[in-house]
């Protein structure tokens, strides 16, 4: 997956104390393998390979674990508007709303054009958004989005970023990148769980017929063609920044049918491939090949056009941290002084010449207005919405996530294709894990850390995030090893720690008509002093959106102090 | 039961004892020579101490004032204990102690002195009933006659059909027997007899467990997966650390895989040093990433020329090892332990990041490159690390698995090298018996064409037969092949189609 918005509190009614550790018993367990009906053959596998765990061991097994992230009693207090009104003011010249991608690209580049008295607010106490990122003895490891793609040759932004950054190191005879290695995703980089055994790669190999053998390589090849392809107008087919796609009408069509209907309208009808078509969109936008549109979902397979000197064209980025690394490379060429944590803004006035805001400083426990001259809001939309007292726009649909890190002493058992860095599980309501110490250079025969993601798209959007903020820790935990012990029945005695984190608005989903309707573009127009910045805009939640729109949010706020200076 | 019988079963015991107690000196010897090496001194030591040792157990009887037939049960059941469990501790302490002698020669001491012991006590439970001359004349004769059993016993039914530590368990148990049965003739019935059977049974049950679950142990240990005797086996955080011994040959392996063979290492690390380093006339400092076995270091000591030499090597198990068990040191020359040579545990690629010298020799000797972990060392990353390190005019040389097996594993190495800046590459290969054709490549920025000065004492290599190395016969060529990076391992998976090809 990758995504990438700026986090808000998830969680009113998150029943589960931040941070607090909770030790599964085995009557615990045991309790939860009897109800758990549904998957009562995933438990079972479960509850073998701790019998067998138990057997060698003295007591029961036990790890640690929480639920972490958004502060609870913040986002109580936000929501309630129980903050204290302002008791101070302070006047600065910018205000970038949000720390995600987008907020931290805005600054970043405001203050390489040194653009002075920029302050930025996010409402967690680190920045990140959904780049953000852990880090414990064992590994360094994702709370969110953990790739990048070789961008292609409309991400102008993002090459410049990562030759400034040196993730690239000149170019070769042919003008493509070269890219430092030990940055590209090393191999073997795909597995599959499939009939009881790992594969190399994601799409299944193992156990197809000829008829659906054929229609995957047809679908492939189908994708392939798109990815090449112009449209009438001369641009890309499927562009990343989404905005330099091609506009040609016929293309833009596949945007008013869901990938579902595509798929079987062109006859693409296998069950294996539409499994591996829904877990790519559900990987990219947390939900499933029903809901989300054909333009969107052909965008992930026929928008990845980056070149490389030293790579293929579909290698990816990735580092321990995912993309907290980028995160962090953004943050540092920030005045530190200029980023507030922990400060919820509860208003924003927009005037003629600037904006007035109230924003509650979480640490201090107090209030204060700061008024500005131009405002970068780098929130999702609907969280400026609510700042405004606007209704909120139910086409813009954010299904949540729950991602568990899950800290191993050992490395489980696998049985054919050796631990990759993208582990999938066939077929599986989770999208499998990712494994932090895929990027290591050091043997650690050891310890590692897996990162698990699981798309909350079982119901519609509110009911789900519903559902999971009143969920405990131990519901998490035991979705989690349910899910993975399919695979790894000898997992839940490797644990050292299970941590969880649940986002109530995961990314924006690209349902039919959002991305090339009126609602999109209506949101793109500057309100005044305020100019948005987030992969929201875009409707596709990925870190060059995001990126890309900080650096055009920090453009006009830098026309705009120019022209009234 | 008369007199006669039990006049009888005393001389026995003797007989017994007298067998047990060589077995034991032998079990001795033969771990002393396994797990040290040098079986001559290993044998003299043990013999000499065994025999001083029964000198002293004589001389302590006189000490003995009353209650023999109680002490002589008691002595008895001891002997059954220490030396019945004392080649399975001698295995297990082998790789726990710094100094392997202490526990060694302490065992054998207590079993002679305790064998010592008994001879006396006897001739003095048995002076009342046979007349003195007839008593010495057959105390002695059966003393000596168990002895040659046991020699005869030893190498011929024992070692090859129960191994050492049970044929030690099986005497602990007959040890034990003639202890219960003494104590049947020489201890009134009553509560003392109750106390010595008791005990006696205990232990026949608790070297009985032994003998049993000696199997176990060797079958759960890798004892049964080598053909030869494992003399030390330890897991390390990074591997398994295996070394074995047939004869003369010492094996090392390293999780399954043999390392080397003392019987021809020369060759393989003649040639994996030499070659390159015989060209850098005035190289002052080498690099050997791997080799934690010093015998690279061995080779790289011959040249007066090098002031240092840093062995950067992931396990600190290994090197220990090497640096401190006889067996090993004798092998490697004491390398490890040379004033010129620093020797740092650390991963290659993190010790990269912290390094600031530079060297004029880089020897890259690491186990092949049969996991993606592994391959992560032979990545032009990795090389590109090892190139910066070079001084002007330096050379590195890679170990490279076997051209004639794994040919585009070999080819790709070098693919590889001229991928990660290196200009000037020279493949060569050599055959080592105990791993067949085996291939190295050095690379530099400048080309190979010094004249050599090969130091003095080689076994293998000559200007001569240095020259035929870089020769490769049509059956191991070039082939194409692509560039092993991080973000495709293609070495990985050569190695792995060519070996698996190879072994099926």
């Amino acid at each position: 997956m990758s995504i990438d918005s700026s986090m808000i509190p998830a969680s009113p009614h998150n029943d589960g104390p931040s941070g607090h550790t909770h030790r599964s018993t085995r009557r615990q367990f045991l309790a939860t393998a009897a109800a758990g009906a549904k998957v009562a053959a995933t438990v079972a596998a479960t509850a073998t390979g701790s019998a067998l765990a138990w057997g060698g061991c003295t007591g029961a097994p036990s790890f640690g674990g929480g639920i972490v992230g958004p502060d609870r009693i913040l986002g109580h207090r936000l929501r309630d508007r129980d903050l204290p009104p302002p008791d101070a003011s302070e006047r600065h010249n910018v205000v970038i709303l949000g720390g995600g991608i987008a907020g931290l690209s805005a600054a970043r580049s405001l203050a390489q054009r040194s653009i002075r008295d920029v302050v930025l607010l996010e409402l967690e106490s680190d920045t990140g958004g959904n780049s953000r990122s852990g880090i414990n003895a064992v590994s360094a490891h994702p709370w969110g989005a953990h790739y990048l793609p070789l961008p292609g040759p409309q991400a102008t932004e993002v090459l410049q970023l990562l030759q400034e950054l040196g993730v690239t190191t000149g170019h070769d005879a042919l003008g493509r990148p070269v890219y430092r290695e030990e940055y590209l995703c090393h191999d073997p980089a795909e597995r599959l769980f499939v009939h009881g055994r790992w594969q190399e790669g994601l799409i299944p190999q193992l156990g197809l017929d000829a008829g659906e053998r054929d229609q995957v390589s047809t679908f492939l090849a189908r994708m392939e063609t798109y990815r090449r392809s112009l449209g009438s107008d001369g641009l890309p087919a499927f562009a990343i920044p989404v905005d330099r796609s091609s506009q040609d009408p016929r293309l833009l069509a596949l945007d008013r049918i869901t990938m579902a209907q595509w798929m079987e309208r062109e006859g693409f009808r296998a069950a294996p491939l539409r499994r591996y078509v829904n877990y790519c969109c559900r990987d990219d936008f947390g939900t499933g090949i029903a809901q989300v549109s054909a333009w969107a979902g052909i965008h992930y397979f026929a928008a990845r056009s980056g070149v490389a000197a030293n790579a293929p064209s579909h290698s990816v980025l990735t580092w321990p941290e995912g993309n907290g690394w980028l995160a962090a490379r953004l943050r540092e060429q920030i005045a530190p002084a200029q980023i507030r944590t922990r400060h919820a803004v509860f208003g924003i006035r927009p005037d003629d010449h600037g904006a007035e805001i109230d924003v509650f400083d979480a640490t201090l426990g107090r209030s204060l207005r700061i008024e500005c001259r131009a405002l970068i809001v780098a929130t999702p939309r609907f969280v400026y919405r609510r700042l405004r007292g606007l209704p909120p726009d139910s086409a813009a649909q954010y299904p949540p996530w729950m991602v568990a890190n899950l800290t191993l002493h050992s490395r489980p058992d696998s049985h054919g294709m050796p631990l990759c860095w993208d582990n999938v599980i066939d077929g599986s309501p989770g999208l499998g894990y990712v494994h932090a110490g895929h990027q290591s250079l050091h043997p650690r025969p050891n310890g590692t850390v897996l990162t698990y993601y699981r798309p909350l798209d079982h119901a519609d959007p509110s009911t789900a995030r519903g559902e999971a903020l009143k969920a405990d820790w131990a519901h998490w935990s035991d979705l989690t090893l349910a899910d993975l012990s399919v695979a790894h029945p000898d997992l839940r005695r490797r644990i050292e720690r299970l941590d969880v984190q649940v986002w109530g608005h995961g990314m924006i989903a690209p349902s039919p008509g959002f991305l090339w309707g009126h609602r999109l573009s209506a949101m793109n127009h500057r309100d005044g002093v305020v100019h948005f910045a987030h992969s929201d805009m875009s409707g596709i939640s990925l870190f060059e959106e995001a990126y890309i729109r900080g650096l055009r949010a920090a453009d006009a706020v830098y026309q705009q102090l120019q022209t009234t200076a | 039961m008369n007199d006669r019988t039990s006049r009888l079963l005393l001389l026995g015991s003797v007989f017994v004892i007298a067998t047990c107690g060589l077995v034991y000196e032998l079990i001795a010897g033969t771990i002393a020579s396994y797990l040290l090496g040098d079986s001559i001194t290993q044998f003299s030591t043990v013999i000499g101490v065994y025999l001083s040792a029964m000198g002293a157990g004589s001389w302590l009887s006189k000490f003995i004032h009353r209650r023999e037939g109680w002490i002589f049960v008691q002595v008895q059941l001891l002997i059954g204990l220490v030396g019945g469990c004392s080649a399975a501790l001698l295995f297990l302490l082998f790789p726990i102690v710094s100094s392997f002698r202490v526990p060694l020669y302490g065992l054998i001491f207590l079993v002679g002195m305790l064998v010592g012991l008994e001879i006396p006590l006897l001739l003095r439970l048995l002076k009342d009933r046979i007349e003195f001359k007839d008593l010495v004349a057959r105390v002695f004769t059966f003393d000596y006659i168990g002895a040659l059993l046991a020699s005869l016993l030893f190498p011929l039914v024992l070692v090859p059909h129960l191994g050492l530590v049970r044929s030690s368990f099986l005497f602990g148990m007959l040890n034990v027997v003639v202890g219960l049965m003494s104590a049947w003739l020489l201890i009134p019935r009553g509560p003392q007899r109750r106390l010595l059977a008791v005990s006696g049974f205990l232990l026949l049950g608790a070297l009985l467990v032994g003998f049993i679950a000696s199997e176990r142990l060797m079958a759960w240990s890798e004892r049964s997966a080598y053909t030869d005797t494992v003399i030390y086996a330890k897991s390390s955080p990074y591997q398994r650390i295996v070394l074995t011994r047939n004869g003369a040959d010492l094996r090392l392996h390293l999780n399954g895989n043999l390392q080397f063979s003392a019987r021809d290492e020369y060759r393989y690390h003649e040639a994996l040093v030499h070659p390159g380093l015989a060209q850098l006339t005035e190289a002052r400092s080498v690099l050997v990433l791997g080799g934690g076995d010093g015998l690279a270091v061995r080779e790289i000591l011959r040249y007066p020329n090098v002031q240092t030499v840093t062995l950067v090597d992931l396990d600190g198990d290994v090197t220990r090892l090497f640096q401190t068990q006889p067996l090993l040191t004798r092998l490697n020359g004491n390398a490890l332990n040379a004033p010129k040579v620093s020797v740092v545990n650390a991963d290659a690629f993190t010790w990269f990041a912290t390094n600031r010298q530079r060297f004029d020799f880089v020897v890259a000797d690491f186990p092949d490159p049969s996991n993606f972990s592994l391959g992560k060392l032979y990545t032009t990353t990795f090389f590109q690390r090892v190139r910066s390190t070079l001084e002007p005019g330096g050379a590195l040389v890679v170990q490279c698995t076997s051209p004639y097996v794994a040919r585009r594993t070999f080819w790709c190495v070098n693919e590889t090298l001229h991928a990660s800046g290196f200009s000037h590459t020279a493949p060569y290969h050599l055959y080592v018996p105990s791993f067949g054709e085996w291939g190295f490549i050095l690379a530099s920025d400048h080309a190979f064409d010094a004249p050599l000065r090969l130091p003095a004492g080689l076994r293998y290599l000559n200007e001569n037969s240095t020259r035929n190395l870089f020769d490769f016969p049509p059956d191991m060529t070039a082939v194409p092949v692509e560039v092993h990076r991080l973000n495709n391992q293609m070495l990985v998976r050569y190695f792995e189609e060519e070996w698996a090809h190879y072994v099926h």
